[in-house]
């Protein structure tokens, strides 16, 4: 039998990008709030600049519940599961993985919010891919600026700003859409390779400028500029320069001293009353099970862990899980179309062994509808992003181009010369959710408590496909101009597998019928249910999801306040 | 100059015997004491008591990444990295779960050098070795549980890891592998200055291992409950 806790005002399922964040506006609006989190504080002193043990055996000092429960994966639903990951690309931490991501802090640019609408005005209605469920999001850019400006100064996100109110600044993104105010500081340094880069993009009249990033430029908030180490990519700050939220609003809620961080918090299942409301949370540390009470549940997991969380409560008032009696839960999954990435050989070192992966130089000239589609047969496109970040046991894994073999003395000449000298372009996509991808509850993987993992069943279509392909070219016709002596490319994309930008399952939107929850983040079916996450969100965009997700997660947090005292 | 770590010398001492409590070693004088060194010839000759692999597997192993990552005119390989050194270690904790993919892949290895080559591989010459593992590598070679390819990906994977790691794992040893790379060392601050001094290839190597800075825990590096991933996630 459970141990009952206190009743508190909201319990938060998770600590994460967007838990971390949505706790502070709860706390500072004096309600009572218990943060529950799987893993346990880490500090500095745990970060080691360290790559086998960050990048290849999953940071061992943390709790690893996630890799206890890694989803397994199929292209569809007649293919067979693929091999099962052995390391969870998701972290368990208080501030969850905004501690090791690479912490680029993109705002979505306006079309991402009316895909449907602007695809239909401008190429009509059959340009739709085939299959997809993609809606308009519920409301434009304009309704979330306000919740990206105070993640970026809560937070702390280094940039240049391309339009401020209305005024294009060609030194930034002259894409994206008006904001109110520039960056709280101004962007990482660059590298003469990305100079160079920058120069070659120019050249061939795009118009590239350094990316966002929540990692300190110079000191914010009484915590350090970046050092540039090099450790960062899986990594965490040795001097609190990435700001994670354990390091920012998590502290800052805890100040109020509204906030009650329980760690080692393993959550299994959310209770519902009588009257379809749920009534709190099921979780167990160390083998001892407790039930916390709340009159709000807010889940701010990852998006596998909502789904699975969802399907894996059960009651008489939602019989095929939380939230699910339309059958939404797990639907308009799509996990971003990063990969499929170009490489390039350089004649010469790119000086890249200190850096960042949030350092670096942006085209997104070629993403969203910021081109003419009018004669070609996708929409969407990519960001193409180029980054300072390379570790010795990486290096050594590079490709040799077909210039020698994997091992011996050739390969010892080559990787002699060329250590420094390959470059592996990172490139996000547009990427839309289908009628046939879909998450649901594995028949037969267990996690060690004996519940279902979750299971994806998901393949990149024609659509993201063509876009990988056109911003491949893209992306080769860049580095070439920047003097690369070889390119290669990987496969444009099959099944889509685990992955860190893991979208939908509980999408948002105005129709209960095909959303799981409403404009504001909550269930159109337990109105004390909130959900926190990429999972809320029905587009990709061209660009990382983890400041969105923290601005809607800011958004529902201040909705919750406001509706307070009816919706409790 | 031969540089050992402080570490790596008392890991050393400790095996040829009981000189290490002798020591005083201050790290922050590795280089040029006279004892230091004349242990350091002394200890490159034996090999320290393995903790995981056998004698005979160690043997066929220290021959399979002296060719992976051979010792030639550019220079030390994974033999002077101390790679097998590495992997040893490793199979008593991240890397615990290759442990029998050591065992019978060593074990196929030389069935499949003696078959085809007439000799134990460790007993072949160079270039009969090279052959034994192209084979090994295509997939070729019979004998392997899982196919011979497989057993290539995961030594050569673990011999880069040996070989390019931190010291701290046992490998890497004297920093040859980021030597050969051409890796400048970890740093816990890299200044505008510094990355300049990089631009014009005037900063120097500083063979710092990440544990030889005081700041971060050692713990979780020791942990043995940690467990390798089949790839390392990188996207962000």
């Amino acid at each position: 039998m459970a141990q009952r806790l206190k009743e508190t005002d909201v319990v938060i399922v998770g600590l994460g990008a967007a838990g971390g964040v949505a706790a502070l506006p709860l706390a500072q609006a004096g309600l009572d709030v218990i943060g529950l989190e799987a893993g346990t504080w880490l500090t500095r002193r745990d970060f080691a600049p360290d790559e086998l043990r960050n990048n290849f055996r999953g940071w061992p000092q943390g709790v690893q519940k996630a890799n206890q429960e890694i989803p397994t994966s199929r292209a569809n639903a007649s293919s067979p599961v693929g091999p099962r990951g052995t390391i969870h690309p998701m972290q368990n931490a208080v501030g969850g993985t905004t501690l090791h991501y690479w912490a680029q802090s993109w705002r979505l640019n306006p079309w991402d919010f009316k895909v449907v609408s602007e695809t239909k005005r401008r190429y009509g209605a059959s340009r739709i891919p085939k299959g997809s469920t993609v809606e308009d999001w519920p409301f434009g850019l304009d309704e979330l600026e306000p919740y990206y400006d105070k993640v970026e100064y809560e937070v702390g996100v280094s940039g240049q700003a391309g339009n401020v109110g209305g005024t294009i600044d060609p030194r930034g993104n002259r894409f994206e859409g008006p904001r109110r105010r520039g960056y709280p500081m101004p962007p990482l340094r660059a590298t003469a390779f990305l100079e160079k880069m920058t120069t070659a993009a120019r050249s061939i009249g795009w118009h590239p400028f350094p990316g966002p990033a929540a990692v300190n430029s110079r000191p914010y908030q009484n915590r350090s500029g970046c050092m540039y180490h090099g450790f960062c990519n899986r990594g965490g700050c040795h001097v609190d320069a990435k700001n994670s939220t354990a390091v920012t609003t998590i502290p800052r809620a805890q100040a109020t001293g509204r906030l009650k961080v329980v760690t080692r918090a393993h959550v299994t299942t959310i209770e519902v009353g009588g009257d379809a409301r749920v009534s709190g949370v099921n979780y167990v540390t160390d083998g001892v099970e407790y039930f916390q009470p709340a009159k709000v549940v807010l889940l701010a997991s990852f998006t596998y862990e909502n789904t699975r969380l969802l399907l894996l409560s059960k009651s008489k008032a939602f019989p095929n899980g939380l939230s699910n009696n339309h059958k939404q839960v797990g639907r308009h999954y799509f996990s971003h179309h990063q990969g499929a990435p170009v490489s390039a050989l350089f004649p010469f070192d790119l000086k890249s062994w200190y850096g960042l992966p949030a350092q670096g130089v942006a085209v997104d000239d070629w993403a969203d509808d910021n081109f003419d589609h009018a004669g070609l047969d996708f929409v969407g496109g990519g960001n193409l992003w180029v980054m300072s970040d390379r570790r010795p046991i990486a290096a050594a894994g590079m490709s040799t181009f077909g210039r020698a073999p994997a091992w011996g003395s050739q390969w010892k000449a080559f990787i002699k010369e060329n250590a420094d000298r390959s470059h592996s372009s990172y490139i996000q996509k547009t990427t839309l959710p289908y009628e046939d991808n879909y998450l649901d509850l594995d028949p037969e993987a267990k996690d060690p408590l004996g519940y279902p993992v979750c299971r994806v069943t998901a393949e990149f279509k024609e659509n993201e496909r063509k876009i990988a392909a056109f911003t491949q070219d893209k992306m080769e016709q860049w580095y070439r101009e920047a003097g690369a002596i070889a390119v290669t490319r990987a496969p444009v994309g099959g099944a889509m597998g685990v992955s860190t930008h893991a979208y939908g399952g509980t999408r948002m939107g105005d129709d209960a019928g095909a959303n799981v929850v409403d404009r504001f983040g909550f269930s159109h079916e337990a109105p004390n249910l909130g959900i926190l996450g990429a999972s809320v969100m029905g587009t990709s965009g061209a660009h990382n999801p983890t400041l969105t997700v923290q601005a809607l997660a800011w958004r529902t947090a201040e909705h919750l306040v406001k509706t307070w005292r009816s919706r409790v | 100059m031969t540089f050992i770590s402080r570490r790596d010398l008392l890991m050393r001492a400790a095996a040829i015997g009981a000189v290490g409590r002798h020591l005083h070693i201050d790290p922050r004088h590795d280089v040029g004491d006279p004892e230091r060194v004349a242990l350091h010839e002394h200890a490159a000759l034996a090999r320290e008591p393995l903790e995981h692999l056998t004698a005979a597997e160690a043997d066929a192993l220290d021959a399979v990444v002296a060719r992976l990552i051979p010792t030639d005119a550019n220079g030390p390989g994974a033999a002077e990295a101390r790679a097998v050194h590495y992997i040893d270690r490793a199979l008593g904790g991240a890397l615990a779960s290759s442990r029998d993919a050591y065992s019978s892949g060593l074990a196929a290895l030389d069935r499949y050098a003696q078959s085809s080559r007439g000799k134990p591989f460790a007993a072949l010459a160079a270039a009969d070795q090279d052959g034994v593992l192209a084979d090994v590598e295509s997939g070729k070679a019979t004998g392997f549980a899982g196919g011979s390819a497989a057993f290539f990906a995961l030594v050569l994977n673990h011999t880069r890891q040996g070989t390019f790691g931190d010291p701290y794992y046992g490998g890497n040893a004297n920093f040859v592998g980021w030597d050969l790379l051409g890796y400048p060392g970890v740093r816990t601050m890299v200044t505008a200055a510094d990355q300049q001094r990089l631009e014009t290839n005037e900063l120097k190597p500083n063979h710092k291992s990440a544990y030889d800075y005081d700041a971060f825990t050692k713990s979780s590096a020791r942990s043995h409950d940690a467990q390798e991933g089949g790839s390392s996630w990188r996207r962000g």
